[in-house]
């Protein structure tokens, strides 16, 4: 769905900055995690489980939200490589934000771990036992967590391009506080 | 504060200072986070790397406690423990369990003779569907204090430096009280007549949510009949696999689960220091080893003994062991799982 707004609405802007704490913890937690072998390992990989559950859940939610209340258009005058740029990376995020959990479950899974998200509150398996797509997964989950926090790097920087270089309101479409949806753009 | 957007013109560097810097600074702190900038952090790849022979790990199989083989059985509560613990499996009742008898050698063929540490695997299911995993070993007490000083003793072992044992012990004198264990000669001549024991503590926690630290053994019904490993070598490099394969087809094994609860002040921080002999012990229930088969094809092959996979009521303690074997064993399980082929099972199409 298309629209006149100029800002992303306000239960998107919120779940995105969530989401955005969350990612990040995860990714840091992840290669943490695998660096150690003090009880800190413990507590991150007890961490790492529910919180990429919650990340799937949430990224269900935002991709729900995203199509009822779509996004602000990019700015006319924006170069057509970064446009196309732009709309790539967020195809790239819903894709890592859905996908990377489901490959974690799906990895222990396949080796034969519950999954513990708290007490005795684990998930069924979801994939048979088998070594040869654990370790397909395991790679597949190694190798995109650098992926996604390369793409984070590029997202900030693009969009601090966008603030300190073009000021163009892409800045503001997702990190203004304001609830009013239709405000004036910035004189160009 | 909002500036009118620049033309090609008026070029500014600082924003692009600007990103650089939080770019840069957010790389280091995950480069930081992954260990990349700290070479002297004990790793898990460390810790594993240093319990390979020197001629590289055997690929495909468990990096520590390669050779082994697998069994199910069950276990049977009888209801003592929920006294001390919330966890199911002690809720009077028969829970399966598919377990796996091992040496401590990162070698899955040697010789039984020449190593001293047998090691037991369990992963006990109950019907809510979650697990406790154990990996217990027949020696009384753990040869070190912490995860450094076992990477240490690798290291010495390993090293050939005529000191290094020497400066090890040094730092370690702890590992003194395992010598007269490891270097006995009164072995036994069966896995059935082995003791396993967690030596590292737990927390039980009972249904009010108070913790108790224990460690826990399992105690064969079989009389132990000891023999030196000269003797046991006299009898072929794989005689315990098949002494265990035979006296289980003949009659199920089993063994008794003693939980042992720590009196205040104990130490459970070190599995190297032994409690008391008049603590608190309480049977728990029985474990019966009904069936062995060939690790190969059997079905603790792809099990990770992971000893951090506990149930609601078991958790770890401040011993450092179980999050150090746990990071250990994971790097093993992912690196072994990805060698499936040098160690293929018959029953999916190995060439014969």
């Amino acid at each position: 769905m298309t629209t006149t707004r100029t800002r992303f609405a306000v239960p998107q802007r919120i779940l995105h900055w969530l989401m955005a704490i969350c990612i990040l913890s995860m990714l840091f937690i992840g290669v943490g995690m695998v660096s150690t072998i003090t009880t800190k390992y413990l507590t991150l990989v007890q961490i790492h489980k529910p919180l990429g559950i919650a990340i799937l859940v949430l990224a269900l939610i935002r991709l729900a939200l995203r199509l009822y209340y779509g996004a602000p258009a990019l700015p006319a005058d924006l170069p057509t490589p970064m446009k196309l740029a732009a709309e790539l990376s967020q195809y790239i995020f819903y894709a890592l934000m859905i996908a990377m959990p489901l490959i974690g479950w799906a990895m222990l899974s396949a080796a034969e771990y519950p999954v513990v998200l708290f007490g005795s509150v684990h998930l069924p398996s979801i994939l048979p036992v088998s070594p040869s797509l654990h370790t397909l997964l395991w790679h597949a989950h190694y190798y995109l967590a650098f992926a996604f926090f390369g793409l984070i790097l590029m997202h900030v920087s693009a969009i601090l391009f966008h603030k300190l270089v073009r000021n163009d309101g892409v800045f503001e479409a997702m990190a203004s506080v304001s609830t009013d949806d239709q405000p004036e753009r910035p004189t160009h | 504060m909002a500036q009118s957007s620049a033309s090609p013109k008026d070029f500014r560097l600082w924003p692009f200072v600007v990103i650089a810097a939080v770019v840069g600074i957010a790389a280091i702190c995950f480069a930081y986070t992954a260990g990349w900038l700290s070479p002297n952090r004990l790793t898990p790849k460390k810790l594993v790397a240093g319990l390979a022979p020197p001629g590289g790990p055997a690929l495909g199989h468990r990096r520590n406690h390669s050779k082994g083989i697998c069994f199910t059985g069950t276990f049977e509560a009888n209801g003592e423990g929920s006294a001390l613990s919330k966890a199911p499996v002690f809720v009077r009742g028969q829970y399966p369990i598919v377990g796996r008898f091992n040496l401590g050698t990162p070698n899955p063929n040697a010789e039984d003779a020449m190593v001293r540490t047998r090691g037991l695997g369990i992963l006990i299911t109950t019907p809510d569907g979650q697990e406790w995993r154990s990996a217990m070993i027949n020696a009384p007490i753990f040869p070190v204090s912490n995860p450094q000083a076992f990477y240490d003793l690798l290291t010495a072992s390993a090293s050939k430096d005529p000191n290094a044992m020497k400066n090890f012990i040094g730092a370690n004198p702890g590992f003194l009280t395992f010598l007269p264990w490891a270097k006995s000669d009164q072995w036994t001549e069966s896995y059935a007549e082995e003791p396993y024991n967690s030596l590292n503590s737990f927390l039980f926690v009972d249904e009010s949510g108070t913790k108790h630290p224990v460690r826990w053994s399992l105690i064969p019904a079989a009389q132990p009949v000891s023999i030196s490993p000269a003797e046991l070598g006299k009898r072929g490099p794989d005689y315990l696999e098949q002494e265990i394969t035979q006296r289980v087809a003949a009659g199920p094994q089993h063994w008794k689960l003693m939980v042992t609860v720590a009196n205040p002040g104990d130490p459970t921080a070190d599995p190297n220091k032994a409690w008391p002999a008049d603590r608190r012990t309480i049977d728990v229930g029985t474990m019966t080893v009904q069936q062995i088969e060939p690790e190969r094809d059997g079905p603790c092959r792809d099990i990770n003994y992971d000893p951090t996979v506990l149930p609601a009521g078991i958790t770890t303690s401040d011993d450092p062991f179980p999050a150090a074997r746990s990071a250990a064993y994971s790097r093993s399980y992912n690196s072994r799982t990805a060698e499936e082929a040098d160690y293929p099972r018959t029953a999916t199409g190995a060439k014969q």
